[in-house]
C-alpha cells in the first residue's frame, strides 16, 4: 500500500469505487461541510474537499478535510498550484499529512478571473503536473525536492484530474499518460455528458494498456434542470453537454427535471460500470449532496465494501 | 519592444496640478514604435496639458524635449543643463526610462506619462501583443517557438490545461490557447517528441523572483 487510505484499499481490492465532493463554505461555519458530510457518510470511499474551486473564495479545503474525517468521511484533499508556490505546496502536503490525510488531488486550478478576486496575483510556481511529481517524490523518496530528508514522509494515494472533453483532443491521452508517468495512482475525470466522446477517449486509453496502471474514476453531475444544463454547456469551459442530454431533461416539466437529471446519472454510472477500464465513479452532486444515497444506492452501489487495513 | 499605453489626461492633470513650468521628455526608443511615447506625443501631450490648463485660468510652461533613448545616461545627460529649471520632468518613456531619468537627476520629481505594458509585438497597426516575459531562462527550442510561460494564462509547462476549448483559453474567448498553438506548432515541425515528457521545475530565480537583475559582460567593460 502506498498511502493506505480506504480509497486505495477498495481500489486495490477490485471494488468498482465510489466517491464525492463537497465544496466548503463561504465562511467559517464548520456546521455547512458537517451537514454535507452527514449526507455522504457511508455513500462513499472518500470524499473530495474543493480548494476554493472557480477561484471563489472559501473555507480552505485542509480544513474542510479535516471537518469531514471528524464526522467518520475520509477525505480527500484537492489541491491547486494556482494560489501557492512550491514552498506552500511542500508545507501544506506535510499538514495534511500529519492531520491524517490519506488522499490527494493535483490540479492546476480555475484561472482566479472567475473569482470574487480577478486582480488577484496567481501563483503557477509548478503546474499540476509537476505537483504529482512533488508529492510522489516525498512520499516514495522520503525527500524534498531540494533533496533534504524528510522527518516522516506524507504517504498519500495520487490522484490527477483529466478532460477528456477539452481541445486538442490528441493530447487527451498523452496528457493522462504523462500524469501517470508523474506519478498518479489514479484519476477523476471532469463530468461526463458525452458518452461517445468518452468511449472513444478510454478505447485509446486502453490502446496504451493506461487503464492497468491508473485507476481511472468517471466523473458524473447530476444536472438539476434544463436550465443548469444549459448554462453548464455555455459557461463552463470544457463541459460538453450533447443535445439530446439537454432534450431529454428539457422535455420533462419543471418540477420533474430534477428526477429525470437523476435518473440520467444512475443510467449513466451503469453505463460506466459495465465499461471496460473503469475503476469507479466520481459523484460531483454540487450542492445536492442529499441526493448522493438516491444515486449512488439506485446504481446499485451501496452498501459500500468494508476493506480492512 | 517595450510597449505601452498613455495614462488617462485626468490623472495626468492630478499629477502636475501643482506645477506651472515643466519638461515633458518622450523617447525616441521602442514608444516611439508602438505611439506612446514619442517626439509626437510630447508635442499633443504638451498642447492638450496647456489649453487644459488655460481653460482652468492656471497656465504652465512646458518645455517638450524627445532623447534619443532614456535608458542610456548618455542621452539624459543632454537634459542637464536645463532640468533644474524647471518644477517637474513628465517623461512618457517605459518605466525603466522614468527611473533612470529619477535617478539621474535627484532632485527634480519625475512623473509617468504612460502605463509600461509588455514584452511585444506589432501585431497589425494599432494592435500589439505580448511575446515575452523576460523569465530568464528560454525554451523556445522546445516549444515550437512559442513561449508557454507567457502565452498561456496559467504558464502551464505541460498544458493545455481543461480549459482549452475550440484553440481559445477558458480566460477569454479572445486569447487564444498558448498551448493549442504550441500542440499546432510542433506537430507542423514534426517535433511531438517534446510533448509527452515531463519537464524539470523551472527555476523562478532567473525571473523576477530572484530579485532586481543585472546582466555585467564583462566582455564590454
Amino acid at each position: 500500500m502506498k498511502s493506505g487510505s480506504n480509497l486505495e484499499r477498495v481500489l486495490a481490492a477490485g471494488h468498482f469505487s465510489v466517491t464525492a465532493e463537497c465544496g466548503p463554505p463561504r465562511g467559517a461555519d464548520p456546521n455547512v461541510v458537517l451537514e454535507k458530510a452527514a449526507f455522504v457518510k457511508g455513500n462513499v470511499d472518500a470524499c473530495n474537499v474543493t480548494d476554493n474551486q472557480t477561484s471563489v473564495v472559501r473555507m480552505s479545503s485542509l480544513a474542510g478535510c479535516v471537518l469531514v474525517k471528524q464526522s467518520g468521511v475520509e477525505p480527500l484533499i484537492q489541491m491547486v498550484v494556482r494560489d501557492r508556490n512550491r514552498i506552500a505546496l511542500q508545507s501544506d502536503l506535510l499538514g495534511a499529512a500529519a492531520l491524517g490525510i490519506r488522499n490527494l488531488l493535483c490540479l492546476s486550478g480555475d484561472h482566479q478571473k472567475f473569482g470574487d478576486d480577478p486582480q488577484a496575483k496567481n501563483v503557477f510556481d509548478i503546474d499540476s503536473m509537476q505537483l504529482i511529481h512533488l508529492a510522489k517524490t516525498m512520499r516514495d523518496d522520503g525527500v524534498f525536492p531540494s533533496g533534504d530528508k524528510l522527518e516522516g514522509a506524507p504517504k498519500f494515494y495520487i490522484g490527477c484530474a483529466v478532460n477528456p472533453f477539452a481541445d486538442p483532443y490528441e493530447i487527451r491521452v498523452a496528457r493522462l499518460k504523462l500524469k501517470m508517468e508523474a506519478g498518479a495512482d489514479f484519476v477523476q475525470t471532469q463530468c461526463i455528458y458525452n458518452m461517445e466522446t468518452f468511449n472513444r477517449y478510454m478505447e485509446d486509453a486502453r490502446k496504451q494498456g493506461l487503464h492497468e496502471q491508473i485507476k481511472i474514476l468517471a466523473g458524473v453531475t447530476p444536472l438539476k434542470s434544463a436550465g443548469m444544463a444549459k448554462f453548464m454547456n455555455r459557461m463552463v469551459a470544457g463541459i460538453d453537454i450533447p443535445e439530446a442530454v439537454i432534450k431529454r431533461i428539457a422535455d420533462e416539466p419543471k418540477e420533474k427535471q430534477a428526477a429525470k437529471g437523476i435518473e440520467i446519472c444512475i443510467e449513466q454510472i451503469n453505463e460506466l460500470k459495465e465499461m471496460e477500464g473503469i475503476a469507479g465513479v466520481h459523484v460531483m452532486a454540487i450542492e445536492w449532496e442529499e441526493k448522493l444515497a438516491e444515486i449512488i444506492g439506485g446504481a446499485g452501489l451501496l452498501p459500500r465494501p468494508d476493506v480492512e487495513q | 519592444m517595450i510597449t505601452g499605453t498613455p495614462k488617462p489626461i485626468e490623472e495626468i492633470m492630478a499629477m502636475v496640478e501643482p506645477y506651472d513650468n515643466i519638461i515633458v521628455a518622450g523617447c525616441f526608443g521602442c514608444v516611439t514604435v508602438c505611439r506612446v511615447g514619442g517626439d509626437k506625443e510630447v508635442q499633443v501631450l504638451a498642447s492638450t496639458l496647456r489649453l487644459a490648463r488655460e481653460a482652468q485660468g492656471k497656465k504652465i510652461e512646458i518645455r517638450e524635449v524627445c532623447l534619443e533613448r532614456q535608458c542610456d545616461p548618455e542621452y539624459l545627460e543632454v537634459m542637464r543643463p536645463y532640468v533644474e529649471d524647471h518644477q517637474a520632468v513628465l517623461s512618457i518613456a517605459c518605466g525603466a526610462g522614468i527611473q533612470f531619468l529619477a535617478e539621474k537627476f535627484t532632485i527634480t520629481p519625475v512623473l509617468p506619462g504612460i502605463n509600461t505594458g509588455f514584452l511585444g509585438v506589432t501585431e497589425r497597426q494599432g494592435e500589439w501583443a505580448e511575446r515575452c516575459q523576460g523569465c530568464g531562462d528560454c525554451v523556445l527550442h522546445l516549444t515550437g517557438g512559442i513561449c508557454p510561460v507567457t502565452r498561456c494564462a496559467k504558464s502551464i509547462f505541460h498544458g493545455p490545461c481543461g480549459g482549452s476549448v475550440s484553440g481559445k483559453c477558458e480566460v477569454s474567448k479572445d486569447v487564444a490557447c498558448g498551448w493549442q498553438l504550441i500542440i499546432d506548432r510542433l506537430k507542423a515541425l514534426d517535433q511531438m517528441e517534446n510533448y509527452g515528457k515531463l519537464k524539470p521545475y523551472k527555476g523562478w530565480d532567473s525571473s523576477r523572483d530572484g530579485g532586481p537583475r543585472r546582466i555585467i559582460r564583462e566582455d564590454m567593460i
